[in-house]
This record gives structure tokens, sequence and C-alpha cells, in this order.
């Protein structure tokens, strides 16, 4: 006789891919659109990307109620910055955060996996890594979710970054132009969506720049 | 001398002993290999004139689609064919098993195979596996009897039906079925409402996907529709292109010959006082 036992999880895998890379006066942010459980499609129109603040945006993939709470706590934590310091928060600022709410909850995690694109102070594009419980790291391109294993060697023979461990310290940022960072999106997508089963439907892309954001639409396939 | 109370070991029947060792390896914390599942949309129905079987072509490893254009309708004998889904090894053995059989069987007695042949075969093959050869397969043919739809689960049981779904995607195939269905249809009509099944799979079930395969078995005849639709193109192609470097990267590395630095004084007779 086997043992009984509580099987009951509070989690569950409702997939999805993220990308996010940063250019010298850009960052392209983008993630599919389709929500599942198992082999069900729950919506093929769900948008795993939020605006944190004016040069933030955070793509998210893993259990999107855990993404929800997630979200609407860093809005709440950046409308109180907001009245306390009469300004928007920093992208670096918001990616510390991000870390610090993420750790708070490091033996009941949010189980999200996020990438954070903006600009810098100066301008510059800007990328953050996330691990589920708050380890995170500034880099020049970053994916993540269930297609993150198709898409990072990708970009990482596309796009090759610079060793964080060079002295002196090397910029992050890709080399590319907006409209070629946009490009490798699209293909990252339309390539991870033919293997993998989770990734789909349409993807979305946000752009930041000097001149504000920008979003567009690619459809990606349905099956 | 009588036999009774003798505990030799058993003539016949069949042997769990390896199926006890890898329940005790498994509990000793044993990763069993994983395989190929074809999470799978499968379909059958019986028209006016013959049984039409239809299949997705997706093979999946996990979340990762392993083929994106395999083959799913496996043949039996010339006026049998059978969808198969489950573990994509068993399905193709299982099938390739019966067909064989048949074979033989056919130029033994010098007349065309019937399906409940094929049928009884397989469930017995089946059976006595006891469910570990994981196939499901959806079997169509038309024989000397005319027209035959059954559904054949891992266990060896087995149905006769009018129209028939299985795999992953049965259940959005089914859907389909229940509501459009009926006695009668032509042959244009039914390879019309098998896609639709398949299609139902392929854009709501994400085990399966890519193309429609259709066969059309009709007395005396044979037609085998592969990629009888292809519904799911790739949605983006780079117009510059990419480039991939076939040069093997060479870290920069700088080898100090630290010898010609510094002046090597050899220390003879250490030992002696």
């Amino acid at each position: 006789m086997t043992k009984q036992q509580a099987n009951w999880s509070p989690y569950d895998n409702n997939g999805g891919t993220c990308v996010a890379i940063a250019g010298a006066d850009y960052c392209v942010i983008a993630a599919d659109t389709r929500m599942s459980t198992g082999y069900n499609i729950l919506t093929r129109d769900y948008s795993k990307i939020t605006q944190l603040a004016e040069k933030s945006l955070m793509a998210s993939s893993g259990f999107q109620a855990d993404v929800r709470a997630l979200q609407k706590l860093l809005a709440a934590r950046h409308s109180i910055y907001q009245h306390q310091h009469n300004k928007q928060m920093s992208c670096p600022g918001m990616a510390q955060l991000l870390s610090n709410t993420l750790y708070y909850k490091r033996f009941f995690p949010y189980y999200s996996f996020n990438v954070l694109g903006g600009l810098d102070s100066e301008g510059k594009g800007c990328v953050f890594t996330y691990d589920a419980v708050g380890s995170y790291e500034r880099v020049g391109y970053g994916s993540q979710g269930s297609g993150s294993t198709l898409i990072m060697p990708f970009l990482d023979n596309q796009l090759k970054s610079p060793s964080p461990l060079l002295l002196p310290a090397k910029d992050a940022v890709t080399p590319l132009s907006e409209a070629e960072a946009i490009d490798l999106v699209k293909t990252c997508f339309a390539s991870a969506t033919e293997r993998d089963i989770y990734t789909g439907d349409k993807l979305e892309i946000v752009i930041l720049n000097a001149q504000g954001t920008r979003r567009e639409y690619l459809d990606l396939r349905k099956d | 001398m009588s036999k009774a109370g003798f505990d030799g070991p058993p003539k016949g029947g069949f042997s769990f002993d390896l199926c006890k060792r890898n329940e005790m390896l498994v509990q000793k914390g044993l990763r069993a290999p994983s395989f190929l599942k074809t999470g799978t949309t499968i379909v059958g129905l019986v028209f006016q004139d013959g049984v039409i079987l239809g299949a997705d072509t997706r093979a999946t490893e996990g979340p990762i689609v392993a083929d994106k254009n395999c083959e799913k309708i496996h043949y039996i004998a010339p006026n049998i064919y059978c969808c198969g889904a489950g573990t994509a090894a068993d399905t193709e053995a299982v099938t390739d098993m019966v067909s064989s059989q048949l074979t033989l069987h056919r130029y033994h007695t010098g007349r065309d195979s019937r399906v409940v042949t094929a049928l009884t075969l397989l469930k017995s093959h089946l059976f006595s596996y006891q469910g570990h050869v994981s196939a499901a397969l959806v079997l169509g043919g038309v024989d000397v009897t005319g027209p035959h739809l059954h559904t054949i689960y891992p266990h060896g049981s087995t149905d006769t039906l009018p129209y028939a779904t299985m795999g992953s995607g049965s259940l959005a195939a089914m859907a389909i079925f229940e509501s459009k269905y009926k006695e009668g249809l032509t042959k244009d009509e039914g390879i019309k409402l098998v896609a639709e099944a398949i299609c139902s799979g392929i854009f709501n079930d994400l085990g399966s996907g890519s193309n429609v395969d259709i066969c059309v078995l009709t007395k005396g005849n044979k037609e085998y529709l592969r990629n009888y639709s292809s519904p799911n193109p790739r949605t983006y192609i780079s117009e510059r292109g990419y480039e991939f470097s076939k040069k093997t990267e060479v870290l920069l590395t700088k080898i100090t010959p630290l010898k010609d630095l510094v002046e090597v004084v050899e220390a003879g007779d250490a030992m002696e006082e």
C-alpha cells in the first residue's frame, strides 16, 4: 500500500516566452500572447508585457496568477514611490525593487520568470534577467520562459555579449540598429514557435526609445 | 512418483520479474528514459462506400516538437490502414508486426486480409503486454464483408464504431464529429469532415499540430492523401537572412614562458647534511 500524501500544488505553468534586447538608444521587449495549461490553450490573446514605469517594462512567463499578483504589487510600490519622490522610478531602480520583491518570498516564491527592459538615466537601453527568487543581472539581451532554451543560444550566436568579467568593463548593449533588433526578435519567435508547443498565436513587441513607447504585433503559428 | 507439491519453474504464462525489478529501481530513484510520444489527433469515419482515416503530423517529446511532419497513418494491408497514437516506437512496431503476419497469412490462404483479423492480432498482442505497449489505434479497412472501423486501447480493449477519435486531441475532434456526422456521407463530405476534425485537434490541442494526413479506403481502392492540407506555414522569414560563423572562436591567450624570467638554481644534494 502506497503512502497517502497531500498531492495538491499551488502552482501551474502557463507557458510563454519573453525576450528583451538593449541597444545604444532603444530597448525592445517582446513576448508571445498564448496562455496555456497542460495541452490546453486558455487564451490566444493575453499580454505578458506590463509597463511598470515610464521607462521600464516587464515581460513575464510562468504562473500567470503569480505574475498578476507581482505586477499589482510593483504598481502599488511604484505609485507610493511617485508620491514620495514626485518622479518616475528609473529602470535600474525598478530592477532592484523587482529583485527585492521576489526575494521577499524566497520560501514561497512567485512562480514567474521575468525580463525587465527599459532605458537608464542616460537614455541607454538596459535589460535585466531574473530567476524566480530574485537573482538578477544586467545584460545586453535576455530570454525567459518555455522557449528560452531555443532562443538563447541563437541570440548568443548572433549577439555575442562581452564577458561581465572583462576589465575595463565593456558595455553590454548590442550593436544592432532598432530595425535589426526587431527583425531578430521576430525571427526568434517564429523559430521558437516551430518547436515549442507553449509558444505561439501572436507576438507582441514593445519598443522603447527617446520618442516614447511603440507597439508592434506579428501573427505566429496557432497550432 | 507423484508430482503433487513439486514447485518447479513455471512452464507457461508470463514472467513479470522485470516489472518487479523496474518498480524496485524506480523506488530507489532511477529515472526511466523518456519516449517520443505522439501527443496526437487521429480520427476515422465510415462513409457511404468505405472508410476515411485522418491524422495530424506533429510528434512531441515533452514540450518540444520532435518532428513537424511525421506519418501517423500506417500500412497494415493493401485494404487496411491504421492510425497510431501513443509512444511512436510502439505504434510503429506493433503495426509493422501485424502487417507482416497478415502478409504471411495472405500467402497461406490466397485471400485478402480481413479487418477483424488485424483487430484480433493487435488486441491480443496489446493485451498480453498489459498496457505496457502504449499504442492507441484507429483501425480502418474495407474487406469482403464491407467497411469496418475500430478503436484499440493500449490494454487491448476494442470498439467498433461508425466514427472514432483517439489521442490527446480526441475530444476536440470528437466535438466536430458529434455535431456534424451523419450516416451515408459522400466521399467529399467525408474527407471534409475528417479534415475539419483533425484541424480542430491541431488548433485546440497543444500535443497536435502541423498538417493533415488523410487515407480513403474504398472497395478495391485506396487513396493516401499525404499532407492533404497544410494550415500552419511559418509566419515570418527575415529578409536579410543570417550568417553563422563557421570558425570556432579561439580564446585570446598569451603564453608567457616563465623559465626565461627566473633563474633556476639546481639545489642538489638537499638531503645530505
